[in-house]
């Protein structure tokens, strides 16, 4: 039996006829389109589902479609401002060439934007620790957090330039 | 990847209402940051006929510290134990065990009274609970029940946790003395994994010692021989070497995928030592 939702979904307000046992992850992919959300381990394990559910990044794998009634959703295609092309985040991990396959970049994306919105110098523990849940099997993570360590370190020094 | 089972999904309005529903439908599940429900669902681990969301229920989702007592409700996801100015002033072992457990975006959903609850023996939130000598809160139609934490956990998966029963919140007296604290976890690498062993500590300026040993027996466990070995004396090499050699009465851990009982045992007596010194530090004040 299907019941509808209503939710905000990258700021739009959006209905959908869902499942009660379909997750969450499932109902944006095929009924929203929102294909930056990959369904990999289907367990919390990997990551690559990871989304915005009302500003804080979980996996979408392990909520059902129907928690999300009434709340706020955000996925990749919604986190950049409007006259960007992508996000600084985006713009430094494409310039450092960070990803392989990119099955892993929109999960590893969703759960560094809350982290460099918080703190947007933060250090290479806390950079790992935002990524800590995301599996990537091609880089070894390392242009993954140089990328973003190069971003700390420019925004940090616009904040000094600043004051 | 839809869940093959199929289930009616139930939002509750109030606890009385919850409680209709858990009558209505014996076989149901209560659902909380279901980072452990949706995957026993999916994996067909249980079949509930109803699950019962209790994510709008007014009133669970407090951290409270009044007249000396923490009331952490039943809705308090692990982020939010880790923000809170409350637990890391007050009740810092508890936000060191927080910290350990799986990741940003699995905390930012999980509470740790759904931790509790699924009572799987390499939990996080064990060993310092019994450190704290919690008390669980339960109501059912028939009313609120009172339980220590000692007497929560019946075995692997098993409380005493009733059926028709939620869990309210968990209460932790404040400690009356000057004290420090530590948890220790081990796993097989940084980052997120399930514990091998882990350790919680606390040692107060008259000496008193609190050891609870998690993820190497059926249940966590209060090492009481250590414990009574240590109470009245100040911590020294010759007596932290006595109290290893009692770990191994405390504890029963087997050889299972993530470690053989040999390496759990002696990581143990390692970690158990590690921590006593680094409570001892934090009581110092460094
Ligand atoms: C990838 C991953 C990594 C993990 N890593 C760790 C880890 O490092 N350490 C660790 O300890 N755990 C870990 N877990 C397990 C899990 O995240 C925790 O046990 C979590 O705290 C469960 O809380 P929840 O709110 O998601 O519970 P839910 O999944 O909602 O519920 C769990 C169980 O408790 C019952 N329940 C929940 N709330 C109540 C209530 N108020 N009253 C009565 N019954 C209730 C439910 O019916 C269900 O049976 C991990 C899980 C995943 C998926």
């Amino acid at each position: 039996m299907k019941t509808q939702i209503a939710f905000t979904l990258n700021n739009e307000l959006r209905k959908m006829d869902v499942e009660t046992n379909q997750t969450l992850a499932d109902a944006l992919r095929y009924l929203m389109g929102t294909k930056s959300v990959k369904c990999g381990c289907e367990r919390g394990d990997c990551g690559s589902c990871t989304i915005l559910f009302n500003g804080k990044s979980v996996r979408s794998c392990l909520i059902l479609a129907l928690e999300a009634d009434g709340q706020e959703i955000t996925t990749l295609e919604g986190i950049k401002k409007p006259e960007e092309e992508m996000t600084p985040l985006q713009e430094k991990l494409l310039a450092n060439n960070s990803f392989q396959c990119g099955f892993c970049a929109s999960g590893m994306i969703m759960s560094l934007t809350p982290l460099l919105k918080k703190n947007p110098s933060p250090s290479e523990e806390e950079i790992k620790e935002a990524i800590a849940g995301n599996l990537c099997r091609c880089t070894g993570y390392e242009p993954i957090i140089s990328a973003v360590k190069e971003l700390a370190k420019e925004n940090r020094q616009q904040k000094e330039k600043s004051k | 990847m839809p869940i093959a089972h199929e289930f009616k999904y139930l939002k509750a309005k109030s606890l009385k209402n919850a409680f209709a529903l858990m009558e209505k439908h014996p076989n149901y599940q209560v659902l909380a940051g279901g980072t452990d429900l949706i995957c026993a669902i999916k994996e067909g681990m249980i079949s509930p006929e109803a699950v019962i969301d209790i994510k709008g229920l007014k009133g669970l989702s407090k951290i409270k510290l009044s007249n000396g007592e923490l009331s952490i409700g039943s809705l308090v996801s692990y982020s939010e134990i880790i923000e809170s100015r409350t637990i890391k002033s007050y009740f810092p072992l508890l936000k060191e065990a927080a910290e350990k457990v799986a990741s940003c975006g699995i905390r930012n959903r999980a509470t740790m009274v759904g931790n509790i609850c699924s009572a799987v023996p390499c939990l996080d939130a064990g060993a310092p609970l019994m450190v704290y000598e919690a008390t669980v809160v339960v109501e059912g139609k028939d009313g609120e029940r009172l339980i220590p934490i000692k007497e929560w956990f019946v075995g692997p998966r098993k409380t005493s946790l009733k059926a028709g029963e939620i869990v309210k919140e968990v209460r932790i007296k404040e400690p009356a003395l000057k004290h420090g604290i530590a948890y220790d976890k081990l796993s097989r690498y940084e980052g997120e994994d399930l514990a091998q062993a882990t350790v919680a500590v606390y040692l107060d300026e008259q000496n008193n010692y609190r050891i609870s040993f998690g993820s190497v027996a059926p249940v966590p466990v209060r090492a009481s021989s250590i414990e009574n070995l240590l109470n009245g004396k100040a911590l020294s090499a010759e007596l932290i070497a006595q109290a290893k050699i009692l770990v191994a009465q405390e504890i029963s851990p087997i050889t299972d995928i993530r470690a053989t009982k040999e390496f759990r045992l002696h990581m143990c007596e390692v970690m158990m030592e590690r921590s006593l010194k680094r409570a001892q530090m934090m009581l110092g004040g460094k």
